[in-house]
Parts: structure tokens; sequence; C-alpha cells
């Protein structure tokens, strides 16, 4: 199996979480939506050195994932790619920001390095927010929510034909590898030389295909607009449970819940 | 009833695909088309769903191929594509069942239950909840098959149903197909396929309509067939 087809595999093994049987998955779609959506924004508000206060954000994610019977380090393996490149986003700052703030022991921390962490925990708790959505949520139903929520048809259908689409473009990677590596044998990876008839190739042949799935679509009644995934309605207890922990996000916003607890312990 | 009166569809202004095509199929009717490969007969299954641009006249149960006309006409049109893999691009066989039923106005559950229906007829029904790029070539052909009678069309159009399938499952195409009583237009160079399931053939020719009539007449000429680039089927050979 060449890397294109794990990684068809690996994304079409994303989109099977999403058809599980947990509460959460049960969740209406747009109050998981508006809980996600809430959380994320909430996150990437707190100051650059609100270090304790941030990390008491890592509870929502670590416990809906245990909700939604989907093991933390799934996220991780998932999004192995893109977590150094989030966490890279404050490497910098140790370089900028050499204002000590406290130290620890013998330890001098600087501002940068505060900022820095809480650049780091900002971004990977967004991330396994907007995954555990993704694991627990079809992309139809956020498509569905996103266009409840008035979001224009054309970037909502676009996500969700680029979501379908990926696919197409990773097998058409995946039979082009095999052919150039039954071709030639020992050979490490697509040469240099090959790149550029590879590519081309490989849009050409992406194209077509795409065009093929659209003619399908249009076939079968699709006028721009996805009408077959409407949100499930939602019970009271989805939406009730989503306000509870959208005012339990505000809290930990407002209040520095992490000082408060180590302080009722210090006492 | 389908009319081509005059059809000529020429690709990005190159030579025509197909030349001034005129014939009319009646309801009921399974036609088979054959000719080789770039006779044009993929092409003129687009220009018949409108896919493609033409010149002409087409009608199908005298509404006219035209864009405002196209969500009926394609309401009434059944297209069982070459390659089940770009026909299919739901997650699971379900999912692609209700797409087109939902798109045209009924609920998701009376969706459900036509495509329980149609998996039902076609002794499939194990496929329903199993994801499209984890069953095999053979399978997904069927579920294709499945994805577009669930849309109860008047007129199916198969193009190469038989490509990718095992003997056992051609022959439970050809039950399936026979089974259906809606108008078909089955596209193939399965010369054996046509010949089980169609009471008369269209032979197309670089474009050209070479021969329309009887199945059994034309797919035992072998000078006709040859003089298009075909053979005898295969039963007829030796």
């Amino acid at each position: 199996m060449n890397k294109a087809e794990k990684a068809s595999r690996e994304l079409a093994g994303a989109e099977n979480l999403a058809h599980g049987d947990s509460f959460i998955h049960r969740m209406s779609p747009l109050s998981k939506l508006a809980v996600t959506v809430t959380y994320i924004a909430v996150t990437v508000s707190f100051g650059k050195y609100d270090f304790s206060a941030l990390a008491v954000m890592a509870l929502f994610p670590v416990i809906a994932y245990q909700l939604a019977l989907i093991p933390v380090f799934t996220c991780f393996r998932k999004l192995r790619m893109i977590l150094p490149l989030v966490c890279a986003v404050g490497l910098f700052n140790p370089v900028f920001d050499r204002e000590i703030l406290f130290t620890v022991g013998s330890l001098r921390i600087s501002g940068g390095v505060v900022s820095m962490i809480t650049l780091m925990m900002k971004g990977v708790f967004s991330l396994m927010a907007s995954f555990l959505l993704a694991a627990t949520t079809k992309i139809e139903d956020i498509c569905a929510s996103l266009r409840k929520l008035h979001i224009p048809k054309m970037l909502v259908s676009l996500l969700l034909l680029t979501f379908r689409y990926i696919s197409v473009m990773l097998d058409e990677v995946s039979v082009m590898s095999c052919a150039y590596s039954l071709r030639s044998p020992g050979s490490r990876g697509v040469a240099v030389g090959a790149w550029g008839s590879f590519l081309g190739q490989l849009i050409l042949r992406s194209s077509d295909r795409a065009n093929e799935l659209y003619e399908s679509m249009v076939l079968r009644g699709f006028n721009g607009e996805f009408e077959y995934t409407r949100p499930q309605s939602g019970g009271a207890v989805s939406w009730l449970i989503s306000a509870a922990v959208i005012a339990l996000i505000f809290t930990a916003r407002f209040f520095n819940l992490t000082e408060a607890l180590g302080s009722l312990i210090g006492r | 009833m389908i009319v081509f009166e005059n059809v000529t569809v020429a690709y990005d202004r190159g030579a025509p695909a197909l030349h001034s095509l005129d014939f009319e199929i009646k309801d009921g009717a399974a036609v088979g088309i054959i000719g080789a490969n770039g006779a044009g007969k993929t092409t003129l299954f687009k220009a018949l769903t409108g896919l493609l641009p033409f010149e002409g006249r087409i009608t199908v149960n005298s509404v006219e191929v035209a864009k405002k006309n196209l969500p009926g006409i394609r309401k009434m049109l059944g297209y069982v594509m070459q390659n089940s893999d770009n026909q299919m691009f739901m997650p699971k066989v379900s999912d692609d069942m209700i797409f087109g039923p939902v798109n045209y106005g009924m609920s998701r559950e009376e969706a459900g239950k036509r495509a329980d229906e149609v998996l039902g007829k076609l002794n499939i029904s194990y496929l329903r909840d199993r994801y499209n790029h984890k069953i095999s070539g053979g399978e997904k052909r069927l579920a294709a098959i499945a994805t577009v009678l669930a849309m109860e069309p008047e007129i199916l159009l198969f193009d190469e149903p038989s490509s990718a399938l095992d003997p056992k499952n051609r022959r439970m195409l050809i039950n399936i197909l026979n089974s259906l009583g809606e108008t078909k237009l089955i596209a193939s160079h399965d010369l054996d396929l046509v010949l089980d399931t169609c009471r008369e053939v269209m032979l197309l020719n670089e474009g050209r309509l070479c021969a329309f009539g009887s199945a059994k007449e034309i797919l035992t000429d072998k000078a006709l067939l040859e003089a298009n680039g075909l053979e005898l089927p295969l039963r007829y050979q030796n």
C-alpha cells in the first residue's frame, strides 16, 4: 500500500468515526457546532500570558473525547502532520520577548516562553475541538448546520465538495504512484525530473474524475445545494447540555478557575 | 419515447463526435448501442441527458432536451455510468441511494424505504450500510445501478454495464436488466450481453448511425460488424 492509499484510507477512517454511536454523536449537529465555535473563540481570546487560566480549557476536549468514546490519542495520531505546524507558530516568541515574568526555583521564565506555550496550547486545544466535531458529526450534518446559520450555500457546498474531492485526488495519486513504482523498481518516490508530468497528469485525471462525479450529482437532481442532509431537529436535552457547556466555557474565560482551585487547595 | 432529430455533437469545435443522428426509440424498448471505441456511445448518452451541448433536437417523452427542461428530463432518465467509482460519491451505499430521491423532494424516510426496496429487488440488501470504498468492483456496479433505480426513472441508460464484472455477477446483471420493464438503452462492447438483453440494436461508427434494427439480424451480420470495427458475438464465433 503506497502513502496516498494509506492517506485515503486514513481519511475514510476519520470519516467513519463520525458514524459512531455515543452520547456526543447523538447530539444535535447545530448544538455541537455552537459549542465548538464558542470554545475555539473563547480559547483564542485568552491573553498571551494567561497560561494558568487557559490550562483549565483542556478539560473540555479531554472529557468530551471520553464521552464520545474516542481516544485522545486518535486525535493526535490523525493530526500528527498539522500539530508541529501549530506548535511552531510561537517558536520565536522567546527570542523577541525576554522580559522575566516569574522564576521557578532558579529557573527564570521569560514572557516569550509563556506566550509560546500559551499559543501552542491555544492551537492544540482548538485543533482537538475541531477534530472532535469532525469525528462525532458527519460532514453533511456540519454543512447542513452551517446552512441553518445562513452561511452562503456556495461556501458550504465548496466545503463539502472539497472534502469529497480530496479522496478523489488521493485515489488518483495512489493509482499513478503504483503505476510509477511498478516501472521504476528500487526508486524512492517520484524522481524530480518526472514531477512536472506527474503533477500535470494528476491534475488532468483528477479534474476528469471530479467532472464525472459532478455530472453524476447533477443527473440526480443536484442544483448547487445539498438537500439531502437536514440536521436532526436536536432534542431539548442536547441544547440544554450545550448551553451549560457554553456557560462553563465563559465562566472559565472570566474567572481564573485554576488559580481559584490552587488557592482553595492552598488553604 | 426518445426522438433524435438531426443531432450533431462536437467537442470544443473539433470534428463532430456524433453526426446528424435521426432515430426514435419507443416506450418499453430495450436497445443495445454498439460500436468500436470512440464510436460515440457515451457521447450519445451525454447529449441525451443534457450534459453535452448539441445541434438538432432531442425529445424525451415529448419534452425537449433544453436547459429549462433539464431537471424534468433528468428525473425521467437514469444514467448508470461506465465507471462506478465516478458515480458513487457518498460514504455509504445507502447515502448514495437517497441522494437522488431527496434532491427531487422526497423525505429521507421515504427515500430510505425506497432504497431498501430496490436493494431487496437486486438481492443486495447486505450492501445497504457498507462503505463505498470497501466494496468490490462488482458490488459497486450493482450498487450504482441501485442508486439509479432508486430514482424510479422511466428510461434507463447503461454505459458498459458488464465491465469489471465476473461471470457470475455478469449473469446476475443480465437477469436484472431483463427484469426491468422500463425503456432501456445499453451501450456495450459485450455483444453477448446485448443479445441477451436487447431486441433492437443501434450500430454506431465514428459518430454515424450505421444500422438500427433487430438485434439478432445485426449481431449475426459478420460483414456489417467487421466493416464497423466489431466482431461477431462469442457465441457465434465457430
